[in-house]
C-alpha cells in the first residue's frame, strides 16, 4: 500500500514533469505563432503603411462634380426664353436599393411609371458610376412627392431630388430659334469634354442651345467629400465651386417673332427678319413649331413618332434648313449682274412676249403671264416680274457671269448664323454640275436659273440676307442671333460686335436702279405686290420688295398652272423679300409660304404685317397707318 | 484585515479566496473586456445600445465564471461524461430539429432560449477527454488514442456539417490539446500530421462551396474584390492604414465609414489595429500571452492529472482562438468564423469562454486547498 502510494506519487511526479515539458513546448509554439503574427502585422502596418493609407483614402474620399447652372436665354427686351426651373425627380441609388424588380414593383404602386421610363432607367443603371443616383422619373407633381416621401422608409436607395430643369416658357414660337437641351447621349459624349460634363446631365441639342453650348454650360466645380461604404456623403472636405454659364441675350424680338408667326400662321413656311444695320435677326419663324419642353427629359416614342409623321413636319426648321428654289425673288440680283457686266442697261427696252426661245431651239420658255408683258425696261421687268426679260438677260449673261453675282450675295454658302442646322443651298454653275452630276452645263439651264428655277436652292435665311444686302447697297453684315452676353458671376454685359462679310461691289447708279425697281414692284400699279401692299400703302414709309412664286412641279410646255386642279403639295411656294422703309431701311424680311401659291398674293401681305408691326413698335408708323 | 490561518490577508485577497478566484487571471480578463468594450463602442458606430447589450452579456459571463469557479473539481470530473453525452445528444438533435439561421443549422430552440449545442462541446470535449485519459495510465497508449479519436471525431463532424467550421476547429483543437498535454508520444503527432495531409484532398471534396471559396479567396483575395475577397481586402486596408500608432480611438475611417464588414464580430481586430496601430496590437498580444501563460501556470501547478489536462487544454484553446482569429483577419489563414476572444461582440462564445475561465479558477483554488 505504501509502495503503491510511493509509486503513485512517483508516477504523478513523472506525469507532472512530462506535462511541464509539454506546456513549455506549447508556449514555445505559441510564441513562434505570435512572432509570425507580429511580423505579419509589422509588414502590414509599418512596411506597407503608405500603400494601405492610400487605399484607405481612396475608399473614403470621393471627388464629386458640381454641375454649373446653365445660362439663361432672353430676347432683346429681356423676355425669358429659356430658364431653369426646380423640379422634383425620383432617383434610385442602385447599390442601396437591393432587388430592383421588387423596388420598381413597389414604386409603381406610388407613382405612374411608363414602360419607357423603366426602359430608360434600366439602360442608365447599366451605364452608371458606382453609387451614382439614377433618374427614374422626372417632373414629379407635389402629390406624388408627398406619397413617396411618406413611403420612403420602406424604399431603400430611393431619393427625391430637386434639380433645375430647363424650361421654355414661350414654347412653340421659339423652338426653332432657341432649340432645346436633352439628356446627354453616347453621341454627345464624343464631342463633349468629359471632365467638364462630369456632373451634367443635359446638353444643347439644337438651335442656340446647341450653338452656344460652351458659353451656356459654364465650368463644372468639384467638391471633395468623405463617403461611407454605402456611398453616402458624410461630410464635405473641400469645395471648388462651379462657374455658372453666361446668360445670352438674343437679337430676337418676342413680339415681332409672334406677330410674324401669326401672320404666317395658316401656312407652313418661314419668316426671317434681319436688322440690316447690325445683322441682328429680329425674328426667325418656322411654322409649324413644336413644344420643346417634352424633349428636355426625353419625349415619349409615341409623341415623337407623331411629330415625325406629321405631314407639316413641325420638327423641320424651314428657316435654316429648308432649301427652296428662290423663284423671281432673285431677279434683282440677276439684273444687277446684267448691269455690272454691261449686258444690259437700265434704259434698255425689250418687247416681252409670252415665251422665250433659245436661238436654234424649239423649246419655248413660257412667261408666267400668258401673252407677255409687252414693252419693258429693266425696272418694269422687275416690277412685273417679266420672265421673258430675264430669260433673255440670263442667256446673254451666261451662267459664268450670273453665278458669281449670286454667290456674292451668299447663295450656295451658309451665312454662318449662330444656330445649328443651317444649310447652304445650291449655287448652280458649270463646276457644280460637273462635280455633282458629272454632266456639262446646258444653255437652257442658264435660262431657268435666271428666274430662280432649276438647280438653284436657297434657304429663307439666305433670302433675308439677300434682302439685307440689297437694303445696304452691297454692304454685307453677317446675320446673328446673339446680341449680348451677360456674365453670371459679375453681371457684366458684353454687346456682340457687328461682323461684316465681303461686300457686293456694284456701281451707285446700278444700286439705284435695282432699288427703284423694287419699290416699283410694291408701289406701282403694275407691280406684283401692288394688290396686297401698294394699293393700300402703309402710312409714312415705303417698302422695297420682290415677289417670287417658285415652281414645285414642272408643267409640260402646253400645260396651264391651275391651283384648283392641282394637289396642294404641288402648289407653288409663295415668296417675298423686302426691306423697309425703302429710303432708310430698318428691317429686311424674307417670307416663304410653302405651297402658298402666288408670292404677291400670299407672301407679300405676311411681310407687310411683319414690317408694320416692327415699325409701329418703333414708333415709325402713325396710328392711322392701317387706314384704307 | 481578516486573519485566516494565521496569515494577514487584505480584504481583496480574502474576497478572492472566498470566491475561489485567481486575482491575476481576473485582472487580465477584466482589462481585456474593458478594451473590448472600448473597441466595440467604436466599431458599432458609437452605439450605446450595443454597448449595453454587450455589458449584459459580460455580466452573464461573469456570473457563469463565478458559478463554475465554485463547482468542486471532483463534481466537475464526475459530471464530465454526462455533459459530453448531453452535448452529443443535443448535436444530434440539431441535425434533426435544429433551427436554420444565416443558412446554417446551428441553433436549438428550447422555447425560452435558442442556443448552440456546439458551444457546450467547447468545454464538454476537453472535460471528456481529460476525464478519460486521467483514468488511464500515462502516457496514452494506442487503444486510448483510438477511443479518444472517436470521442473527438464524432462531434467535430456533426459540427462541421451544420456547417460551422470555426467551432468544429475549436472543439477538435480542445480535444487534441488534451492528448498532447497528456504526453502522447511525439511520433503519433507526426503520424497525425501526415494523416491530415492525406485527408486534405478528401476534405476538399467534402467541403461546402462557401468554405472552398473562403480558402480560394484567401490565396488570392484580389480575384474577387467585391465578393468573397472584400472582407480580407478591406480588413488589410484597415490594419495597414493604422500604421505604428493607429488613427486613434473612434477615428478609424475603415470601420467608422463601414467599409469593414463584420467589424464588431469576427473582424473586430481590424478595427482595433486601425485605431490603435502596431503598438496597440503588440499590447493586445502581450495581454493574450499573459492570460495563456497564467492559465498554463495554473495547469502546471495542479497536482492532479485531470486538473492539469483540463486547465492546460482550456488555456491553449484560448490561444488557438486568438491566433486563428488574428491570422484570418490579417489574411494569413482562411476566414473560418472564429471571434476574437473576450473582444468580439456576441453572447454565446463569451459565456463559454468565461465558464472555461471558471474551470481554471476552480483548478487554481483547489490547488491552493491542496497546498495548504
Amino acid at each position: 500500500m505504501l509502495i503503491d502510494r510511493q509509486d503513485s506519487y512517483d508516477e504523478e511526479g513523472r506525469d507532472q514533469r512530462r506535462f511541464s515539458v509539454r506546456v513549455l513546448v506549447a508556449m514555445l509554439i505559441l510564441s513562434l505563432l505570435l512572432l509570425a503574427l507580429g511580423v505579419r502585422l509589422f509588414t502590414l502596418q509599418v512596411g506597407a503603411h503608405e500603400h494601405f493609407t492610400t487605399l484607405s483614402e481612396n475608399n473614403r474620399l470621393r471627388i464629386e462634380p458640381m454641375p454649373p447652372t446653365r445660362g439663361l436665354i432672353f430676347d432683346r427686351n429681356g423676355v425669358l426664353l429659356a430658364e431653369n426651373r426646380p423640379a422634383y425627380q425620383l432617383e434610385v441609388t442602385v447599390e442601396q436599393a437591393g432587388d430592383l424588380d421588387e423596388l420598381l414593383a413597389r414604386l409603381s404602386g406610388l407613382v405612374e411609371l411608363s414602360s419607357l421610363e423603366i426602359e430608360r432607367f434600366r439602360a442608365s443603371v447599366r451605364q452608371r458610376r458606382p453609387f451614382q443616383p439614377v433618374l427614374l422619373k422626372a417632373n414629379l407633381d407635389d402629390e406624388t412627392v408627398a406619397r413617396i416621401a411618406v413611403a420612403r422608409p420602406e424604399l431603400p436607395g430611393v431619393e427625391i431630388e430637386a434639380r433645375p430643369v430647363r424650361h421654355y416658357p414661350l414654347g412653340e414660337d421659339f423652338a426653332h430659334v432657341v432649340g432645346y437641351v436633352g439628356r446627354i447621349n453616347e453621341r454627345d459624349l464624343l464631342r463633349l469634354d468629359a471632365r467638364n460634363y462630369a456632373g451634367t446631365s443635359h446638353t444643347g441639342k439644337t438651335g442656340v442651345e446647341r450653338y452656344y453650348e460652351d458659353i451656356l454650360h459654364g465650368t463644372t466645380g468639384h467638391r471633395q467629400v468623405e463617403v461611407n461604404a454605402q456611398g453616402r456623403v458624410i461630410r464635405e472636405l473641400s469645395v471648388n465651386p462651379p462657374e455658372p454659364g453666361q446668360d445670352l441675350t438674343l437679337s430676337i424680338d418676342v413680339g415681332l417673332q409672334r406677330a410674324a408667326r401669326q401672320a404666317l400662321a395658316p401656312h407652313d413656311g418661314a419668316v426671317v427678319v434681319i436688322d440690316p444695320a447690325t445683322g441682328e435677326v429680329l425674328a426667325l419663324v418656322s411654322n409649324p413649331g413644336f413644344d420643346p419642353n417634352p424633349f428636355v427629359n426625353g419625349i415619349s416614342h409615341r409623341a415623337f413618332a407623331a411629330l415625325q409623321s406629321n405631314p407639316h413636319k413641325p420638327l423641320f426648321n424651314r428657316a435654316l434648313s429648308g432649301q427652296y428654289p428662290p423663284g423671281s425673288t432673285l431677279k434683282p440680283v440677276v439684273a444687277l449682274a446684267g448691269l455690272e457686266e454691261g449686258v444690259t442697261t437700265a434704259e434698255h427696252r425689250m418687247f416681252a412676249t409670252g415665251y422665250f426661245q433659245l436661238p436654234g431651239h424649239e423649246r419655248r420658255y413660257r412667261d408666267w403671264k400668258r401673252g407677255g408683258h409687252g414693252w419693258v425696261d429693266l425696272s418694269r421687268a422687275i416690277a412685273v416680274s417679266a420672265d421673258v426679260y430675264f430669260y433673255d438677260l440670263g442667256h446673254k449673261l451666261g451662267i459664268d457671269r450670273m453665278a458669281p453675282m449670286l454667290g456674292a450675295f451668299g447663295i450656295g454658302s451658309r451665312v454662318g448664323i449662330d444656330a445649328t442646322g443651317e444649310r447652304p443651298g445650291i449655287l448652280p454653275s458649270r463646276e457644280w454640275k460637273r462635280s455633282v452630276q458629272n454632266l456639262p452645263w446646258f444653255p437652257g439651264e442658264t435660262v431657268i436659273t435666271a428666274i430662280g428655277q432649276g438647280y438653284m436652292l436657297t434657304t429663307p435665311l439666305q433670302l433675308a440676307d439677300v434682302a439685307s444686302t440689297l437694303a445696304n447697297r452691297g454692304l454685307r453684315v453677317q446675320p446673328r442671333l446673339l446680341r449680348a452676353l451677360r456674365d453670371g458671376s459679375n453681371g457684366e454685359t458684353v454687346m456682340q460686335p457687328v461682323r461684316h462679310l465681303a461686300p457686293v461691289n456694284a456701281g451707285d447708279a446700278h444700286w439705284d436702279a435695282i432699288h427703284e425697281a423694287m419699290i416699283e414692284s410694291v408701289h406701282a400699279r403694275h407691280g406684283t405686290a401692288w394688290g396686297s401692299i401698294g394699293s393700300n400703302p402703309p402710312a409714312g414709309y415705303r417698302i422695297a420688295g420682290k415677289t417670287g412664286t417658285a415652281q414645285v412641279f414642272s408643267l409640260a410646255p402646253d400645260q396651264e398652272y391651275d391651283e384648283a386642279e392641282l394637289d396642294r403639295l404641288l402648289w407653288d411656294h409663295a415668296l417675298f423679300l423686302a426691306y423697309a422703309p425703302a429710303e432708310d431701311p430698318e428691317i429686311a424680311v424674307a417670307v416663304l409660304a410653302e405651297h402658298g401659291g402666288s408670292g404677291g398674293r400670299v407672301a407679300a401681305p405676311i411681310a407687310r404685317e411683319v414690317i408694320d408691326f416692327h415699325l409701329a413698335s418703333r414708333g415709325r408708323m402713325a396710328a392711322s397707318g392701317e387706314a384704307p | 484585515m481578516i486573519s485566516v490561518t494565521g496569515r494577514e490577508l487584505t480584504t481583496s485577497q480574502w474576497l478572492l479566496r472566498s470566491l475561489r478566484l485567481d486575482g491575476t487571471l481576473l485582472v487580465l480578463i477584466a482589462v481585456l473586456l474593458m478594451l473590448g468594450l472600448a473597441v466595440l463602442f467604436s466599431a458599432s458606430g458609437e452605439s450605446v445600445e450595443a454597448l449595453q447589450r454587450q455589458i449584459s452579456r459580460i455580466a452573464l459571463g461573469v456570473l457563469a465564471l463565478l458559478v463554475v469557479a465554485r463547482i468542486p473539481i471532483s463534481t466537475l470530473r464526475a459530471l464530465s461524461p454526462w455533459l459530453f453525452l448531453a452535448g452529443l445528444g443535443l448535436l444530434f438533435a440539431v441535425v434533426l430539429f435544429g433551427d436554420v439561421g444565416k443558412g446554417a443549422r446551428r441553433w436549438l430552440d428550447l422555447g425560452v432560449i435558442r442556443f448552440q449545442p456546439s458551444e457546450i462541446m467547447k468545454l464538454a470535449m476537453p472535460l471528456m477527454v481529460a476525464w478519460y485519459l486521467s483514468l488511464r495510465n500515462a502516457p496514452p497508449r494506442f487503444l486510448d488514442l483510438l477511443v479518444v479519436s472517436v470521442l473527438i471525431v464524432v462531434p467535430v463532424l456533426l459540427i462541421m456539417r451544420q456547417p460551422d467550421l470555426g467551432t468544429a476547429l475549436l472543439v477538435g483543437a480542445a480535444g487534441l490539446l488534451v492528448i498532447f498535454l497528456a504526453g502522447l508520444n511525439w511520433r503519433w503527432f507526426l503520424g497525425l500530421g501526415l494523416a491530415i495531409a492525406a485527408v486534405i484532398p478528401l476534405l476538399w471534396t467534402q467541403m461546402h462551396d462557401y468554405q472552398r471559396q473562403r480558402i480560394l479567396t484567401l490565396l488570392n483575395p484580389e480575384s474577387d474584390p467585391l465578393g468573397a475577397g472584400y472582407h480580407i481586402i478591406q480588413s488589410k486596408i484597415a490594419i495597414g492604414s493604422g500604421g505604428l500608432y493607429g488613427k486613434g480611438w473612434l477615428n478609424g475611417t475603415q470601420s467608422q465609414l463601414q467599409f469593414l464588414p463584420e467589424r464588431s464580430t469576427d473582424f473586430v481586430f481590424a478595427v482595433y489595429a486601425e485605431e490603435f496601430g502596431f503598438l496597440g496590437v503588440v499590447l493586445l498580444m502581450v495581454l493574450y500571452f499573459l492570460i495563456v501563460g497564467r492559465g498554463l501556470w495554473i495547469a502546471a501547478m495542479a497536482q492532479e492529472r485531470f486538473c492539469r489536462l483540463i486547465a492546460g487544454s482550456i488555456s491553449l484553446t484560448f490561444a488557438v482562438y486568438m491566433v486563428v482569429n488574428m491570422g484570418m483577419v490579417t489574411g494569413l489563414l482562411p476566414v473560418v468564423g472564429i471571434p476574437l476572444p473576450l473582444i468580439s461582440y456576441g453572447g454565446t462564445s463569451l459565456v463559454t469562454l468565461m465558464a472555461g475561465f471558471g474551470i481554471l479558477m476552480a483548478v487554481h483554488s483547489r490547488q491552493r486547498l491542496v497546498n495548504r
